[in-house]
């Protein structure tokens, strides 16, 4: 078999957008390998517009948006393998897959770009006691049974979890016929975008139940009813029980990065993200690997994705054909007040080119009003930017100037925080 | 006219129907659900018991010696995943020992083998996860795991091969004695056999009670269980029980054959026999007992929770008996039924042979081969599998790396898979971390592909568990 200077798994947009990049900076053999039946990954079931307003100026549809990337990949002819799953991937980069056509295969690539993306977090996972008949989903299943195979999953719809995909579902299912009663959130806030409770819910006169949970599914072989509970910090209040009959329950409920490839091959995690813990060049604790997208953190917008993938793509190819010595400074990025996580979580100065720029992306903890994201090096203020709001549902990125960092030469760490 | 019809295909009735098929006679399993294994044998701790608990001199415990004995050699004959894993029970208050000690003397006495009592040290050594209040346990080595769903899909299938028949969606509703047999009402119609064995679970007393005056009560003592990630394998090794309470053996821990931990049961005495829902309560239970005997159990780690029914009959003892001529009970088999199915085939087999006087059946073939998972094979015959058959090539269940031709597979077995919980529990297509989020709808395409049935006929786990009820805008 072939072998290649650089593997993307996954062909999504974080893996088509971090193949492309990897062209662009001159690396020739690169083969994306897709576990799926086509390029696109989630986007392709995305059939809803509001895509690509950063990087295009334009609303797209998701299909329309991957089809961009997919346009771009086949252009620079760069080979890809669909239905394609890799089984394992070991820290020296040997990666092993399988399809009908080559069977089981091994490649040894100098480079490997993660773009695995996420899935959901299930009922199971989600600790709703019960039964357990049909008619219960993830928003994510729902949207391919709909909108990719135009099969309609329920007519009666309680949404648990206001994630975007659980709000978007809203607003499908009830385009298609359905009736959605409500989505219930166990927090006092939305995790999805505010546009999107405004254009699914509001739009459509369904409820939001804030700090609302379901504590019970009846119904023995289809889903009959759930019954909906107040909650005060994560706790069903007795005695706010509500039941809605109802033949489907959707869950939105988080997204957790897939990453049993990147276990496999020993990268360190972060337990707050799920994701790998990368430096600024978005590559892991095993060099020469690197994340992009949601197997890094979950990410509200693709065109984030996109650019941090091709921020990977980059320093892959940068990897490849100019490998650098292990860097003798490290400085971590602190979690100040208010702050969940970051991505990256270190930066190497020496990697840094002096007159670039290194984007932070992170979320905050809770929902905050009038405060000042601030971002030190050592002890000097190098970012201060007022907020009015900010969300956990809405993902925040700071960019630093390289130079601002590499004139604190004495700096031990940075650390974004919330002030004010 | 049937030799013999067996209520139920559950673990029992299947270990039954093979076990009568070893001799010459027409034999039939019928069952009120789409498929083998729906009741009370998918829903369990997946454990072959040493056989230690059942107290000395019951049938419960001589079956169980005799199950646990006859497992490794049925595993290797049907092709069932089976691990002699061990078992401690925990002890974790020293005035708890007379107990401990009654238990291992128990076990003595019923015959099972190598036991012995394990102090702190020896038990850390065992097991390091062991909460740092155990003291000491009782360990049996002659313990195991065992996968309950192919053992009684391997035993159904074995019992095909060899003319059993099977008939599904098919409840009794009335049993009447006819002159030599028995006439029995179900929703498909009526079936005539000489022999009727009661394998009906937790509803062997309706059936028992259909023919007897002396009644017998059978009570559906729900257990809710957890099941952890496969990423957590290893985290205990042996299966980890705490010293029995009043009711059943408290909350165990204890790996799966497939690497998954299990967590439970609790012990919930309830009304309806169909009753399977877990509740809060019962989770909260497991919950709180669970760190009692393993430290730090990685809760965080749940990919599902669920609860079976045990059929607990009031003496907490078998009843394996002809009690009318040509009506033999297998009732009140609750834990260890999974552990002493074999045994139970073999004694009702032996009843039903006496009463019909069968002759051996000179063709019966004992072997049965197991769905075929390419994740045993070398790289090389992996290879050669999927040049031969492209479908071993294409992953459907991306958790647990399940293949299409394994799905194809299972479909076309006798009784073979008619709904995603059937290619579920025979494959393992569903079964990892995302529970069939992403294969769901490809295992539905495949089920209607194969069947020859539209998306929408197909189910959950048959009745009226569709999982698709229309297309896009229909009724707009």
């Amino acid at each position: 078999m072939k072998e290649y200077d650089l593997v993307v798994i996954g062909g999504g947009p974080a893996g088509l957008a971090a193949a492309i990049a990897a062209r662009d900076a001159g690396i020739q053999d690169i083969l994306i390998l897709e576990r799926d039946r086509e390029l696109g990954g989630i986007l392709n079931q995305c059939i809803h517009n509001g895509f690509g307003l950063h990087t295009f100026r334009k609303e797209l549809t998701g299909p329309e948006y991957a089809d961009r990337f997919v346009q771009k990949v086949i252009e620079k002819e760069i080979e890809y393998k669909l239905d394609t799953m890799v089984l394992a991937l070991d820290a020296d980069k040997t990666l092993t897959a399988v399809n009908r056509e080559a069977g089981l295969f091994q490649l040894h690539p100098k480079a490997v770009v993660l773009a695995m993306g996420c899935r959901e977090r299930p009922r199971g996972a989600l600790n709703i006691p019960g039964s357990r008949p049909a008619g219960i989903y993830t928003a994510g299943t729902a949207q391919r049974l709909v909108n990719m195979e135009g099969y309609l999953p329920g007519r009666k719809v309680v949404i648990l979890g206001s994630g975007d995909i659980g709000l978007i579902m809203a607003r499908r299912m009830t385009l298609e016929g359905a009736e959605v009663r409500a989505v219930a959130e166990l927090m006092p806030y939305s995790g999805g975008l505010k546009r999107n409770i405004v254009q699914c819910l509001d739009d459509y006169g369904i409820p939001l139940l804030l700090s609302h949970t379901v504590v019970d599914i009846q119904g023995k072989d289809r889903v009959e009813g759930v019954t909906i509970a107040q909650v005060d910090h994560g706790k069903p209040i007795p005695g706010t029980e509500v039941c809605y009959e109802c033949d489907t329950l959707l869950l939105s409920c988080g997204l957790i990065p897939e990453n049993e490839l990147s276990i496999g091959a020993g990268i360190k995690l972060n337990t707050v993200t799920n994701g790998p813990v990368v430096n600024e060049s978005l590559e892991t604790s095993v060099p020469g690997i690197f994340a992009a997208g949601n197997v890094l953190h979950v990410h509200d917008l693709v065109d984030y994705v996109c650019e941090e993938a091709a921020s990977a793509g980059y320093h892959a190819a940068e990897y490849i054909l100019r490998p650098v010595q292990e860097a003798a400074t490290v400085l971590p990025i602190l979690c100040g007040s208010g702050i969940r996580y970051t991505v990256p979580a270190c930066i190497r100065p020496e990697a840094l080119e002096s007159e670039g720029k290194v984007n932070i992306r992170f979320r905050v903890d809770n929902l905050y009003e009038k405060k000042k994201i601030t971002g030190y090096v050592g002890d000097t203020l190098i970012f201060n930017r007022y907020r009015k709001v900010v969300a956990p549902g809405e993902m925040e990125t700071i960019q630093i100037r390289c130079k601002d960092i590499l004139s604190c030469s004495d700096a031990k760490d940075i650390t974004v925080k919330l002030e004010g | 006219m049937y030799d013999v019809v067996i209520i139920g295909a559950g673990v029992s009735g299947c270990a039954i129907a093979r076990e009568i098929s070893k001799k010459t006679a027409k034999i039939l399993v019928v069952d009120r659900e789409e498929d083998v294994c729906c009741g009370t044998s998918k829903a369990n701790s997946a454990i072959i018991h040493a056989g230690y608990d059942a107290k000395h001199g019951s049938l419960m415990a001589k079956l169980n010696v005799q199950g646990s004995r006859m497992m490794p050699q049925l595993a290797r004959d049907l092709d069932i995943p089976y691990r002699r894993n061990g078992s401690l029970v925990v002890m974790i208050n020293e005035e708890d020992r007379p107990a401990l000690m009654k238990l291992y003397e128990n076990g003595v006495a019923n015959g099972v083998e190598d036991l012995q009592i394990v102090e702190r040290e020896a038990l850390r050594q065992l097991e390091p996860n062991i909460s740092e209040d155990a003291i000491a346990a009782l360990y049996a080595p002659m313990g195991a795991i065992v996968c309950p769903f192919t053992m009684t899909y391997a035993l159904a299938e074995n019992a095909a091969t060899n003319g059993v028949e099977f008939r599904f969606n098919t409840e009794v509703t009335g049993i009447e004695a006819l002159e030599h047999g028995w006439k029995l009402q179900t929703g498909t119609g009526e079936i005539k056999s000489k022999v009727v064995v009661n394998a009906a679970g937790v509803y062997a007393d309706k059936f028992h009670n259909m023919v007897s005056e002396e009644k017998i009560t059978i009570t559906p003592r729900r257990g809710d269980y957890f099941l952890l990630d496969r990423s957590t394998e290893g985290y205990v090794h042996q299966t980890v029980f705490q010293l029995p309470g009043k009711k059943g053996k408290g909350v165990l821990v204890a790996p799966t054959v497939h690497g998954n931990i299990i967590i439970g049961p609790t012990a919930i005495d309830i009304q309806e026999k169909d009753q399977t829902a877990t509740t809060q309560e019962g989770l909260d239970q497991i919950r709180a007992k669970c760190g009692d005997a393993v430290k730090n159990l990685p809760l965080r780690q749940t990919i599902t929770s669920f609860a079976g029914l045990r059929a607990h009959e009031s003496n907490h003892e078998f009843i394996i008996k002809e009690v009318k001529p040509g009506f033999v009970d297998c009732a009140g088999i609750e834990s260890p039924g999974l552990s002493s199915a074999p045994a139970i085939g073999v004694m009702v087999a032996d009843i039903v042979t006496q009463i019909l006087h069968l002759e051996e059946n000179k063709s019966f073939c004992g072997t049965r081969r197991g769905i075929l998972n390419p994740q045993m094979l070398s790289f090389e015959d992996r290879n050669r599998l999927i040049r031969e058959n492209p479908a071993y090539g294409t992953i459907i269940c991306r958790c647990e790396k399940v293949t299409e031709g394994e799905i194809v597979d299972a479909i076309h077995r006798v009784p073979g898979a008619r709904s995603v919980d059937g290619v579920k529990r025979r494959t393992r297509a569903g079964m990892g971390r995302c529970q069939g989020g992403f294969c769901s709808p490809r295992v539905i395409e495949i089920l209607s592909r194969e069947l020859g049935i539209p998306m929408e006929a197909i189910t959950k786990s048959g009745g009226n568990s569709r999982l698709i009820v229309g297309t896009n805008k229909d009724r707009l």
